[in-house]
């Protein structure tokens, strides 16, 4: 039987909805709030503004990330932009239009309301970053500048050169360093959480261990708060850091939290192409890239292997250009990916391997001078010279789609509380948002978003009526999680099998990538669920995980993440197998439009898939949402 | 390409460490040198010893997490570039290649490469930042700020907060790291009002975490993976002067 979920939208009218639900909701008065525990897992963009802005209204805040620094957490890699409605640019937008263009970028998997109160914060956001002192590029007038981005025709896009990852993740660095000082927020770096502690059914806890010491330790509070980023490495190769994980949030679905939509798996068109089997992580080149540069391939396939001058102008096809004419090259996401593959798979893909098409940026550089590309993309353009030794100046880039953002993740309600009582799920971790597909520059506005305004006003909903329920950390609760969490952990050092952990995971991500990545069809998500049960098998009796647990011991900390990675990827395909149409990212190859675009089932399908654990080796109980579309009309995506 | 590999291997601080030879064989030219280093550790582990523990996170060069000394310099050879865009091409096949963590009094060794850099946190904590509580500020565009003061604070604030500018400087010192975070605030407008107070916290932290002082012999701008100039640490000499000078006219 499937369950059905209740998101708990307040009532109104769409643009009041956040307003409204503000005025009504409880808060917890000031004296009280340093009575109250609040555990942020994550230090990133969501976790950082979170565990700062928490701090500053008096709460009592633990922040715990497993880099050495707050500072580190992988929001810094950010390249492009965040986006706001400010209209500065006086070309036509809004707060409904950047909720209608995140609405169909998402194509129509995502909830109005959620999607309407992220494009109206938007604002606030790019305020609160300005008095952080966030460097913004300017003009020379002073004025903030902005750029264009894909899946938008205003520019609306605020950025710091090719850095506003990290520019927006040091303004919260700083201002939770402020916190640190100031003693309402305690850091734990370098600290992993592995068990999400459920007292009388509400999220009271959790079990972590400290990567330096190997030391456990069990944290008692009042709420939980995961900021834990998305689980794109599933696919070993991603444009994610190497220690990005699904840990947390999986741990959080076994103790009952749902898991929504994971199989939207966002693969970024513009990444440097794979270049051989030692790679360990993949180079994204920033979606900006594509305001100033043309995408092509050879029309012809035996023209793959010339240098790209030596190609003339009518002997080459901007595919993009020509099949997406009012978007061009700024199609989003899941479209220019499909293009690209499509065109590979045709045998036009070019570089070793087949397996990539040109960013071309000669027109640009005729056009504005070098100095303005440099000014504008110097950076990205060192790290391609870096990466690839080629000079994009004089030659044409070389990229492929990769792995880069996950939609999917733990269901929330508006108040971004899981159907697990306590427990809130901020920022790539949650699957709110972005639908089926997110848009460039979404990402750091919705994980700001999140935790400098939405988090701050509802938690505290829940919080007034906690006073006085923080169980002890010495409770049975705990002791059995964290029982269960060394259990595991010491028969993960006793298999001492022959493969490495990562042997298992690149093994794992290949099959995914092509079972489960840019196109999945019904046979291959059986073949790929008959597979990884097989793989995680011998995982358990192969894998080698050299030292022990009371020790600083990078083998262990790795082989427990891709153990749930190895449960996690059956879940991905799982979804992908029910979810049975196309939407954005997750096109299903039975259900397309004559001309190859993604064909949606609104009809039964335009709901939220969210699963919830039911024990190992059974199969997980489906809940849908039904999502309702009173604002934004559901229609056919077309960025022709 | 083959390279005979000579690392530091420590078990933890109270340990003394030393360095073992190792070797690697066959490696692409396009590997990077982190990846080299998987290699080596994934050969470790099937031979049955222990992988060597070394920090790496993003692997393009932005999070600083990588902390490597390769040559006697701190990020290796290819700058300006953090140790995980360094690859493979950039040596001679057959080299002999030294690995060692960051070097600083102030960085103590956790295990093998790695080293705890937390001393930096803390001189941010001191400081490094301007207070603004979320829902206080005002429509962004109010501020104006000349584009040269933005690049300018663009520019220092750029830094990734490695620590190599303190690994290769031989006073140990961190002054381009405390430099760089002084003049991206004290270039904006909004950094105005705690400009005094942030230059001369900041500073006091530095000594207390027993950085050395900066004698100006620029290893610090050489192997700076993110291009912070030199020139902010005069800024921050000069923010500091001013700020101790206008506080004892204020006593």
């Amino acid at each position: 039987m499937i369950g059905t979920l209740d998101p708990k939208i307040p009532p109104g009218p769409l643009d009041q909805k956040w307003r409204n639900h503000q005025d009504h909701s409880r808060l917890v008065n000031p004296n009280n709030r340093r009575k109250l525990e609040i555990i942020v897992v994550g230090s990133g963009l969501a976790g950082g503004s979170a565990a700062a802005t928490l701090g500053e209204l008096g709460y009592r805040v633990k922040c715990f990330c497993f880099q050495d620094s707050p500072r580190r957490a992988h929001s810094i890699a950010a390249q492009g932009g965040i986006n706001a409605a400010k209209n500065y640019q006086n070309d036509g937008d809004s707060v409904y239009r950047l909720f209608y263009d995140t609405i169909k970028g998402g194509d129509f998997r995502s909830r109005e309301a959620n999607v309407y109160r992220l494009a109206e914060i938007a604002n606030n956001i790019i305020d609160q970053c300005v008095a952080q002192g966030v460097p913004f590029a300017r003009e020379y007038s002073g004025y903030l500048a902005n750029r264009s981005f894909g899946g938008a025709q205003v520019s609306r896009t605020f950025y710091a050169r090719g850095q506003t990852g990290q520019q927006l993740l040091l303004g919260c660095y700083q201002a939770l360093c402020r916190q640190v000082a100031s003693g309402t927020v305690g850091m734990f770096p370098y600290t992993e959480m592995l068990d999400l502690v459920i007292v009388n059914g509400q999220a009271k806890g959790i079990v972590t261990r400290n990567l330096r010491s190997g030391k456990m330790e069990r944290h008692a509070a009042d709420a939980v708060v995961l900021a834990s980023g998305g689980y794109g490495n599933v696919f070993y190769l991603s444009t994610n850091a190497r220690g990005s994980n699904v840990t947390a949030t999986y741990r959080a679905y076994k103790r009952g939290a749902l898991f929504a939509n994971p199989s939207f798996t966002q693969i970024h068109p513009t990444c440097i192409p794979v270049s051989g089997d030692y790679q360990s992580k993949l180079t994204l080149m920033s979606e900006s890239l594509r305001n100033d540069g043309r995408v092509w391939v050879p029309k012809r396939k035996e023209d793959r292997v010339k240098p790209p001058s030596e190609i003339p102008e009518g002997e080459r096809d901007y595919y993009l250009e020509r099949k997406y004419p009012s978007y061009g090259n700024l199609a989003p996401r899941d479209i220019s990916s499909r293009a690209a593959k499509e065109v590979c798979d045709e045998g036009r893909g070019v570089g070793p391997g087949g397996r990539g098409v040109y960013l071309d940026f000669a027109d640009s550089i005729k056009r504005l001078g070098v100095e303005t590309i440099r000014e504008r993309y110097g950076n990205l353009f060192e790290v391609y010279k870096k990466i690839t030794g080629e000079d994009a100046y004089k030659m044409p880039m070389r990229i492929y789609p990769a792995v880069h953002y996950t939609m999917g993740g733990l269901w929330v309600d508006y108040d971004l509380m899981s159907n697990v009582p306590g427990l809130f799920v901020i920022g790539e971790a949650n699957f709110s948002d972005h639908g089926a597909n997110r848009l460039g520059a979404s990402a750091l506005m919705q994980g700001l978003v999140d935790g400098y305004f939405v988090l701050p006003n509802t938690l505290p909903n829940y919080l007034a009526g906690q006073m006085g329920k923080r169980p002890s950390p010495e409770s049975a609760e705990f002791k059995q999680a964290e029982q269960s969490v060394r259990a595991r952990l010491e028969k993960l050092l006793k298999v001492n099998g022959t493969r490495s952990a990562d042997s298992f995971h690149r093994e794992l991500g290949l099959l995914l990538w092509d079972k489960c990545g840019m196109s999945r069809n019904e046979q291959g998500l059986r073949e790929a669920l008959r597979k990884i049960p097989e793989l995680r098998a011998e995982f358990w009796r192969d894998v080698r995980v050299p030292g022990d647990e009371e020790d600083y011991n990078q083998s262990l900390e790795r082989a427990g993440r891709v153990a749930d990675f190895l449960e996690f990827a059956e879940l991905m395909c799982i979804d992908a197998l029910e979810r049975d149409e196309s939407a954005g990212a997750h096109f299903r190859e039975e259900h397309q439009t004559s001309d190859g675009e993604a064909l949606r089932d609104d009809e039964s399908n335009a709901a939220v898939f969210a699963w919830e654990f039911q024990g190992d080796g059974q199969p997980p109980k489906l809940y849908r949402e039904q999502l309702h579309f009173e604002t934004a009309h559901l229609a056919q995506r077309s960025y022709k | 390409m083959n390279f005979r590999l000579r690392i530091w291997r420590q078990r933890d601080a109270k340990f003394r460490g030393k360095l073992v030879k190792y070797e690697v064989r066959e490696i692409s030219p396009d590997t990077s040198f982190l990846e080299m280093l998987d290699i080596l550790n994934e050969n470790l582990l099937r031979a049955g010893e222990e992988p060597v523990a070394f920090d790496s996170d993003c692997r393009e060069g932005i999070c600083g997490t990588c902390s490597l000394t390769v040559n006697g310099e701190a990020h290796g050879p290819d700058h300006p570039g953090a140790v995980c865009e360094l690859y493979m091409r950039k040596f001679r096949d057959g080299e002999t290649i030294t690995i060692e963590p960051f070097r600083v009094g102030s960085f103590p060794i956790v295990k093998d490469l790695v080293v705890d850099r937390s001393a930096l946190d803390r001189i941010v904590q001191a400081g490094g930042f301007i207070s603004a509580r979320a829902g206080s500020a005002p429509e962004a565009n109010s501020i104006l700020i000349p584009k040269h003061d933005a690049d300018l604070a663009m520019e220092a604030a750029a830094c990734i907060g490695c620590g190599a500018c303190a690994a290769a400087c031989p006073n140990g010192s961190a002054m381009l790291f405390a430099a760089a975070k002084v003049s991206h605030l004290s270039s904006l407008p909004q950094g105005g009002p705690e400009r005094e107070r942030r230059v001369l916290k900041m500073v006091r932290a530095m000594d207390a975490e027993k950085f050395g002082n900066c004698t100006n012999t620029y290893e610090c701008e050489a192997v700076c993976p993110a291009k912070i100039s030199a020139s902010f640490i005069a800024k921050l000499n000069r923010e500091y002067a001013s700020a101790q000078f206008r506080q004892r006219l204020g006593e």
